[in-house]
């Protein structure tokens, strides 16, 4: 630990989490030293949902939670049950979702397709046909309601023109779940974070139509969530797991070979217990995406240092609380912006990376859309690397929209 | 002067509403027993029991409970929680059962171990008693099992005993009750349990066999 560090307030700490390889970095974190090295002795403590995970960070049975990134701000707005004020300093990485659908709709899919990619243009025809066909409409599944997932899913068939309240059937399933659902046929197609594609395709059940990253390139995914009140209370504690965490995803990208090193961790019974290739496909970026053995290559499927990754941006922030206002999870006249202040704490993340040579931007914002490749955020020395930001529907968010400045 | 007190208390018919309908849901089929058992003996009707994946979402749709009362670790309740969006499925939102109480009975449930989703209006003082006969029977269930594991420490501690005052009263022709002093004052020395002074007598013998 560095020694201008001042000592952790807690030194024994439980972080819950989901069985989901973007928890990479804190089981990194974990096995290879990084909390011990900043003084905390952490256990991580598998959870079976994320309703579970919220109550016992609310209660302060966990003290942080791998969490949804619109959980935590849902969470404080209230739009699950009793407001919980939570906070959020670190993003623990981007991307590592992708859309998967059964074998079966899948030919359908290729029919429809007719020789092109699979796309969701495809799927509006087929719902079009069976609609005619006076077919029931088809289910598809996400992890949550305010997810990433549910939002990705949802732009990404809006964008085909196909209308996920009138259109589909969507209900929730949890992670672990979704290969058997679909298997069963209670379900057709599912968003959810790795490795619960991969399996799906392992398995022989399920094509990969879709990774997150073709919705929306590099975009925010799970958050170390803490409580308001834990974080006032507790600062040193919290600038040293974001220390410890930030090492272990800048470890993560280092080099392939430390992909691979994670993926045999989390294939361990305590964590995901699948076997190391499912983990390793997405980690590694080759993903094998249907039942011919397809092959992808996806450098960006997950993002756990580069790019600024682990930044808090608040212009993510608060594109995932214009989903909510889209899909009607919150009333049109929220103050977004406020909730986006409130929960997403850049300040903290600055204070707390400054000793490490963390790249960081100057600002809290930026525009979201405009960049089909890597580009340069601010000038000279200070510029911070950061990926490429499309939608698939080639739109710009400009937070400036919601009243709120923007970097340029 | 009484009279007229009676006339008062004679029993105005109260508005009887329908028993609560209540789903469980646990994966624990003992402890599902006996909670059934107390909400149904409290006068409520418990429509459905069941476990994690038994196809929760179709349930809740054929059996309309008004309360499900679900295992706090049961994976199937982020389920529950989409059902608190309003939807063409599900034209009747369904309320966390925190939502309608207090931070207190909200610590009592998670800790013991129960959560609860409740229909949109119902009066939460009608919910609050079945969350309440939940919370005790889970609480129950759990010091239960906490003394049947206790009961098997010390049963098997006894046998250790036991086999440790054997090796002693054959190889060091003591009595029974001096065999056991023995081991209590090597316990006492050596700050350890007479049962860890038993394991280290019946290691010590197989050495020697």
């Amino acid at each position: 630990m560095s020694p201008s560090m001042p000592t952790p307030e807690l030194s024994r700490l439980r972080l819950g989490y989901i069985p989901l390889t973007d928890a990479a970095p804190l089981v990194v974190a974990l096995e290879n030293g990084h909390f011990e090295h900043y003084g905390l002795d952490v256990s991580l403590s598998r959870q079976p949902s994320w309703a579970t995970l919220r109550d016992k960070l609310g209660v302060g049975h966990l003290d942080g939670a791998h969490l949804l990134a619109p959980m935590a701000l849902a969470c404080s707005l209230g739009v699950e049950g009793v407001p919980q004020r939570l906070v959020t300093a670190l993003s623990l990485g981007l991307g590592g979702n992708a859309i998967t659908v059964a074998d079966n709709l899948y030919r359908d899919l290729q029919a429809a397709a007719d020789g092109q990619p699979v796309t969701a243009a495809a799927l509006a025809t087929v719902i079009a046909r069976r609609r005619a066909a006076g077919a029931d409409p088809l289910t598809f599944a996400t992890v949550y309601p305010t997810s990433n997932h549910t939002y990705l899913l949802r732009y990404w068939l809006a964008a085909a023109g196909i209308d996920p309240d009138r259109d589909l059937r969507l209900v929730v399933v949890p992670p672990p779940q979704m290969v058997q659902r679909l298997r069963q046929g209670d379900i057709y197609g599912y968003c959810v974070g790795e490795p619960w594609n991969t399996l799906a395709v392992h398995e022989g059940i399920g094509c990969i139509v879709a990774a997150g990253h073709d919705v929306w390139n590099n975009a925010p995914e799970k958050v170390l969530a803490v409580g308001a009140a834990w974080a006032q209370r507790y600062p040193a504690t919290h600038m040293a797991l974001i220390c410890a965490i930030v090492e272990a995803a800048r470890w993560l990208d280092e080099s392939p070979e430390h992909r691979l090193q994670a993926a045999r961790l989390l294939a361990g019974p305590a964590y995901l217990n699948l076997p190391v290739e499912v983990i390793a496909a997405s980690l590694t970026g080759q993903l094998t995406i249907d039942q011919r053995h397809t092959r992808r290559e996806l450098a960006d499927f997950h993002v756990f240092y580069r790019y600024a990754a682990n930044f808090p941006w608040r212009s993510h922030a608060l594109w995932m609380l214009r989903q909510m206002v889209r899909w009607g999870q919150l009333p049109a006249g929220t103050n977004l912006l406020a909730a986006a202040h409130a929960v997403y704490r850049p300040d903290i993340y600055r204070l707390a990376v400054a000793r490490l040579g963390v790249p960081l931007p100057a600002v809290d914002m930026k525009a979201e859309g405009g960049h089909r490749g890597g580009w340069k955020l601010g000038e000279g020395t200070a510029a911070v690397a950061l990926g490429a930001d499309r939608f698939i529907d080639g739109a710009v968010f400009d937070p400036a929209d919601v009243g709120a400045k923007v970097a340029n | 002067m009484l009279d007229g007190y009676q006339l008062h208390l004679m029993p105005v018919l109260p508005m009887n509403p329908a028993p609560l309908r209540v789903m469980l849901v646990d994966d624990d089929l003992e402890r599902r027993v006996l909670v059934a058992g107390a909400l149904a003996s409290a006068g409520l009707v418990v429509v459905a029991q069941l476990g994690t994946a038994d196809g929760l979402l179709r349930a809740v749709s054929g059996c309309t409970p008004d309360v499900v009362i679900i295992d706090l670790e049961s994976p199937d309740r982020d389920i529950l929680e989409n059902m608190r969006c309003l939807s063409r499925d599900n034209p009747h939102p369904v309320v966390m059962f925190a939502s309608t109480s207090d931070s207190n009975t909200i610590r009592e449930a998670i800790e013991a171990g129960v959560s609860a989703y409740v229909v949109d209006g119902l009066s939460p003082g009608r919910v609050h008693s079945v969350v309440e006969v939940a919370i005790a029977r889970f609480r129950q269930y759990a010091s239960l099992q906490g003394e049947l594991a206790a009961m098997r420490t010390s049963l098997a501690q006894r046998k250790l005993i036991d086999r440790a005052k054997g090796i002693l009263m054959e190889r060091g022709r003591r009595s029974e009750s001096d065999a056991y002093h023995a081991l209590r004052k090597l316990a006492m020395d050596q700050n350890k349990t007479i049962a860890d002074i038993a394991q280290g007598v019946i290691d010590t013998a197989e050495l020697f066999k």
